[in-house]
């Protein structure tokens, strides 16, 4: 391709900044940040763990260990708990590892929904304008109005006083969190949107007499991915944070299943006989929200060095 | 919307009586009459909305108070905490914002970029537990001083002490600032970055205009412009973190209301409180756009 393109572009064209990136290019991009590198490297440990909790988990994290608990969290390294127990004398390291495997698939799930309900309402709402933008971006504004957390906290409340099964509970936090923060993701497609349809080959495409459906999905969307990548990447980090606090007051995932928001709910009240249990999972959702926050940094200089 | 939400909840608004075993079937019917909830809901919605407008957010059953009251008692509270951390969070945040602007790439700027990134980071609730870990449970011994900061409540007795009331102030003031600070900074550094490369502040050092007043004066108003509208868009944000540092402070604000309001079910209250607070959201909205019109001459509102 590049030797049929003329050395210096024409009139009017930016070369450089409009230039799609190739894969190469935004890896080469990319491992030059070197903290995000690191991030990633976390990350993949961390959702490693979560993958594999079933194979190198030291305890089962629901044990009880009566041989050493007695009525207060097992101090580190004694009985063979590397990280101790808990309050209730399970396996603070076991459980962190599974808690791993809730938090962040919590956050996968959330996240995807998140991004399928912002991207679709926001390619709509910029791509059609009119009726439908003012209905869409109307909503918008309404659920970005309330605070998210608050509101949160109200449904799962109602919803999560009915349903006492684990699976059951972890679809409903799933489908809340996905369910409510998608207004920021629709606003930002939104944004992209209205300035890809009034360019060149957006008007070819619709005089070359595609449906509407296809020059959204297969000649704009690809287009406005560089934002909606860095932003489903910020949007893991948080929604692991989400979680976990909702989780931490009580209303987020039910205990006996760990998450490392619900592990820490009883730790203010131990933290005189063992602040171990309040450090570690807050570590946990701390290390890997930064690896991520770096991460979502690192693709942003590379997908797109012109973004703010 | 909420109304719609909440109505759908199970049980219904008279939860906190049925757990009472001296109340009948009998009287439970006779309450729900008394309070119009055997109406149609589409009527009950209309009265809710009028008595809103009035001010009347129906009655706490919890609290065995008028939601209105129970609410205006904790704003005080609530204001205290909020204001606190909004002015240290924006005094901060430009400050930090500028500060590594202006030497960019210095080891000043790296640490606050990294100070900003772990503050967004950070989980609020698992930052104030281990302040309080510090603070309040092991203490920290520093140049011969014990620093030792109470971890819960807004003042130890009730006649008003001031330096009590303000140690009482910081930690959570601190742990509800910290992610605006971060925020702010990193955004007022994008901005003022941004300024500091424009003409007008070229051709006012070119002038003779001192390094600092350029900055000041020239710069800082422009970069501040843009901060406005983040400022009002994190504001729920806002909200959502004091509900989480008056829960873990046991500060007696609406947050920790709300809270309670929640775990009994109380749907008056959890209503008067979403409703109160998007008010209050969409109110600093509005004051953001007139702040932002007297900043920056440009805007035209028709």
């Amino acid at each position: 391709m590049a030797a049929t393109l003329p050395l210096v572009p024409p009139a009017g064209i930016p070369y450089v900044e409009e230039m799609a990136p190739t894969r190469n290019t935004v890896w080469r991009r990319f491992r030059r940040h070197k903290v995000a590198l690191i991030g990633l490297v976390i990350i993949s440990i961390m959702a490693l763990i979560a993958i594999l909790a079933n194979f190198i988990t030291p305890a089962n994290p629901d044990f009880i260990d009566q041989v050493h608990w007695n009525g207060y969290p097992v101090a580190p390294g004694i009985g063979g708990h590397i990280l101790g127990t808990d309050e209730n004398g399970r396996d603070l390291l076991a459980r962190l590892m599974f808690g791993a495997r809730i938090s962040l698939t919590v956050a996968l799930f959330a996240v995807i929904m998140e991004i399928s309900i912002g991207t679709f309402l926001g390619a709509i709402s910029g791509y059609y304008g009119g009726w439908v933008d003012f209905v869409i971006m109307r909503v918008t504004d309404v659920v970005l109005s309330i605070p998210l957390l608050p509101l949160l906290l109200v449904i799962t409340a109602i919803v999560a006083g009915t349903s006492t099964r684990a699976s059951l509970n972890f679809a409903v936090i799933v489908l809340i969190i996905g369910g409510l923060s998608w207004p920021a993701v629709a606003r930002l497609v939104r944004a992209s949107f209205l300035s890809l349809r009034e360019r060149e080959f957006a008007e070819a495409a619709k005089a070359l007499g595609n449906r509407d459906g296809r020059i959204i999905f297969r000649h704009l969307l690809p287009n406005a991915m560089a934002p909606i990548i860095v932003q489903a990447t910020l949007e893991v980090a948080n929604v692991i944070i989400l979680e976990s606090t909702l989780s931490f007051l009580g209303f987020g995932i039910q205990p006996p299943t760990a998450s490392w928001g619900n592990m820490l709910a009883n730790a203010q009240s131990n933290m005189t006989q063992g602040p171990w249990v309040a450090i570690f999972p807050g570590l946990c959702i701390l290390v890997t929200v930064l690896s991520i926050n770096y991460l979502g940094d690192g693709l942003r200089d590379a997908l797109d060095p012109n973004m703010p | 919307m909420i109304f719609s939400i909440l109505q759908a909840a199970p049980g219904g608004p008279l939860t906190p009586y049925l757990q009472n075993p001296h109340i009948t079937q009998a009287d439970i019917d006779r309450l729900s009459h008394n309070l119009g909830l055997d109406q149609p809901k589409y009527v009950q919605y209309f009265k809710w909305l009028w008595r809103v407008v009035q001010g009347d957010f129906g009655w706490s059953m919890s609290n065995s108070e008028p939601v209105t009251q129970a609410i205006v008692e904790r704003l005080p509270a609530t204001l205290e905490l909020m204001g606190s951390a909004f002015t240290l969070s924006i005094g901060m945040g430009v400050l930090f914002g500028i500060v590594s602007a202006i030497r960019q790439y210095s080891w000043l700027d790296y640490l606050i970029t990294t100070f900003a990134f772990f503050g967004q980071s950070m989980p609020v609730f698992w930052f104030a537990l281990m302040l309080q870990l510090a603070f309040s449970v092991v203490g920290i011994t520093a140049f011969g001083y014990h620093l030792a900061l109470p971890s819960a409540g807004i003042a130890t007795q009730d006649n008003f002490d001031l330096g009590d009331r303000i140690q009482h102030l910081i930690m959570p003031t601190i742990v509800l600032s910290l992610a605006f600070i971060a925020q702010y900074s990193r955004f007022m550094r994008s901005s003022m970055l941004e300024v500091i490369r424009t003409d007008y502040m070229r051709t006012a050092a070119a002038k003779g205009v001192s390094q600092r007043a350029v900055i000041l004066k020239h710069g800082l108003k422009n970069a501040l412009i843009p901060l406005v509208t983040v400022i009002a868009l994190t504001l729920p944000g806002l909200f959502a973190g004091a509900v989480i540092t008056e829960t873990i402070f046991a500060w007696p604000g609406m947050g920790r209301l709300f809270i309670n309001a929640l775990g009994q079910f109380d749907f008056a209250v959890l209503m008067g409180y979403l409703v109160m607070v998007s008010f209050l959201v969409v109110f600093c909205n509005l004051l953001a756009d007139i702040c932002y019109a007297w900043l920056d001459p440009r805007v035209k509102y028709t």
